[in-house]
């Protein structure tokens, strides 16, 4: 088909194209540049380019005020609170369903599908509806404000999506590969180390990473459940103070934005071919 | 072991039968053993909050005032309910939920059929699209909320050059309902388009070039073969696509927190659960509010699902 179009089409889908990616991009610019202004260029518009859009000289202090300065106390901890909540998080539901969508795909057993169903299902639960029983259990039990007390209600995110992902990428396993390398010889745990962990293993990497993302993302049970001692950055943002309490905190809040966004952004980007296969493994054969 | 009990699958005596079956009986317990922990965390975590909540909601309950407790049956309901309040956030999340959905389904299927004919920059363009799905939405959020103000933001100064002058610099997008749900909803647009012109192209790659080769050729113009022959054959990725934004929209919440705060009536309902529950401590108010949204979901879903016949485990996968 790309054949039999001619170059004034495939010149034109081209510029579509163009549009499309520069509409994607701006936001993403938008705040790159924004946490490069300096506390004058942000209110003052003749200090800047291309309408108020990029910075005439680029100022790197709003990364020290994160970083060294003013905000880094309440930066620093609830990016280590981010990053441990949500790693612990993801790990403990890409291990769960490993085992679940391992027994999905392999064995044979009544109720498979109503795991599935159900993991489908309580995804699209309105995440809010948990925070009220939550926050009142929460505080009665002292789980209010704590690190334990945001990674069990983000297991609610991270658990039904890892076994839906995970389900979709292990059915497309050849899992008889593993008798196939038994046969040639291969005691079982060869053929599990050099057959089926390598074909099982990106499946897997990738469900983390969604996972993880989708974790990274939420800011309901984190500015719910939380006060300061386990608020993560999403929550954290909103709570930023400028240097001074005469000057807003724009420039701040952008810069720790960058730091919490470029990471993910990257990782997304580098394994898109996957991340895409994973999140449209549940809504379309494919 | 497998191989022989399939070779001789035709002849199976009543002795070998016994064996299978407790070998589908040992298949059974490895499978619930294996699959059981995620299955129950799973339940814990997410079932048992919502009937906490339900129980909860029949309760005149204020944190701070655990002594006052009272059985309230239904009366947080029809408070609730008759409370124009809720219709406001009601409305609020309606009109961001049809807004947003009508402007993803357009344009994220112009982008899915722009990713599925174009030639160049066909690998940069599947990349680039999926960055607003890696923003945290909050950012996202921000970054939209700074760029429409009127002090820090380009949106007015870009607006104002491109009308001649026509665009007032001080525009105050913040200033009124209309037009600060207009800048949640071109942020949530940005976000979640990405999302769903993926999923339709999964769909648009199940179309039949063939069909829609053989429509040109029979002269159907380029509208008729769009929606005679993409769309039809798309149906089920579009239905799926359709339900999962529709679910999501309805719980939108860090958007509005962070650009108006519930301001200008911009508050949804799930803004409403939260102000109830964490500022007012009103656990019994909030629960209802929460049910009450849930209910929601569990009612658009159900909509899908039988009117529309979406059938999510089938057209899952094979």
């Amino acid at each position: 088909m790309e054949t039999t179009m001619s170059t004034k089409a495939k010149n034109g889908l081209g510029v579509v194209s163009i549009v499309i990616m520069i509409w994607t991009l701006i936001p993403l610019l938008w705040i790159i540049a924004t946490s490069l202004k300096s506390t004058a260029a942000l209110a003052d518009p003749s200090q800047n380019l291309f309408g108020n859009f990029w910075p005439k000289h680029i100022s790197w202090d709003n990364y020290k005020l994160i970083f060294s300065g003013g905000a880094s106390d309440l930066f620093l901890p609830a990016l280590w609170h981010s990053i441990v909540v949500c790693v612990v998080s993801t790990f403990i539901s890409v291990v769960l369903a490993t085992f679940c969508a391992y027994a999905i795909s392999r064995l044979n057993f009544p109720g498979k599908k109503l795991i599935l169903t159900t993991s489908l299902a309580v995804s699209f639960f309105p995440v809010i509806a948990m925070v009220t029983p939550l926050f009142n259990l929460w505080r009665q039990i002292g789980l209010f404000d704590t690190i334990p007390g945001l990674i069990i209600p983000y297991l609610a995110l991270t658990l039904p999506l890892s076994i839906w992902i995970l389900s979709a990428f292990f059915q497309q396993i050849p899992w008889e590969m593993e008798q196939a390398a038994q046969v040639d010889g291969a005691t079982s745990w060869q053929a599990f180390i050099k057959v089926i962990a390598p074909l099982a293993a990106p499946g897997v990497f990738t469900t983390a990473i969604i996972a993880f993302f989708t974790a990274w993302n939420d800011f309901v049970f984190s500015s719910n459940l939380t006060a300061q001692s386990a608020q993560t950055v999403p929550a954290a943002l909103n709570f930023f103070t400028g240097a001074s309490q005469f000057v807003q905190p724009t420039g701040a809040i952008c810069a720790a934005a960058v730091v919490v966004t470029i990471p993910v952004v990257i990782l997304v980007l580098v394994f898109q071919k996957r991340i895409v296969a994973g999140l449209t493994s549940g809504a379309v054969k494919g | 072991m497998t191989a022989v009990a399939e070779t001789n699958k035709g002849k199976l005596t009543a002795e070998e039968k016994a064996h299978l079956s407790d070998r589908a009986k040992g298949e059974r317990n490895l499978g619930w053993r294996l699959a059981g922990p995620a299955f129950v965390i799973m339940l814990l975590v997410t079932l048992y909050p919502i009937c906490y909540a339900v129980y909860l909601s029949l309760f005149n309950y204020r944190l701070t005032d655990p002594a006052g407790r009272k059985l309230v049956w239904l009366q947080n309901y029809i408070t609730a309910l008759s409370d124009p309040l809720f219709w406001q956030a009601f409305t609020t999340t309606l009109i961001i939920v049809v807004v947003t959905l009508v402007f993803e389904l357009v344009i994220g299927m112009a982008i899915a059929m722009v990713m599925n004919r174009v030639v160049w920059p066909r690998k940069t363009l599947r990349t680039i699209v999926l960055i607003p799905y890696a923003i945290v939405t909050v950012v996202s959020g921000f970054s939209w909320l700074y760029a429409a103000q009127i002090s820090t933001g380009f949106f007015n100064r870009w607006l104002h050059f491109f009308t001649f002058g026509g665009f007032s610099e001080n525009y105050n997008w913040f200033g009124g309902r209309w037009s600060s749900l207009t800048i949640i909803c071109l942020s949530e647009i940005w976000k979640t388009t990405p999302f769903m012109s993926l999923l339709l192209l999964a769909g648009l790659a199940q179309v039949d070039s063939a069909q829609e080769e053989a429509a040109k050729v029979d002269g159907a113009t380029w509208w008729q073969r769009f929606t005679k022959v993409i769309l039809p054959n798309m149906k089920a990725a579009l239905m799926v696509a359709l339900l999962f934004r529709t679910l999501d929209a309805v719980r939108i919440y860090d958007n509005p927190y962070v650009m108006t705060g519930g301001a200008n009536k911009t508050e949804t309902l799930s803004m409403l659960v939260g102000t109830e529950t964490v500022s007012r401590v009103e656990i019994g108010m909030g629960s209802a509010l929460a049910v009450i949204l849930f209910v929601i979901v569990l009612i658009i879903a159900f909509i899908f699902v039988k009117l529309f016949k979406v059938d999510l485990t089938t057209s899952g996968r094979s």
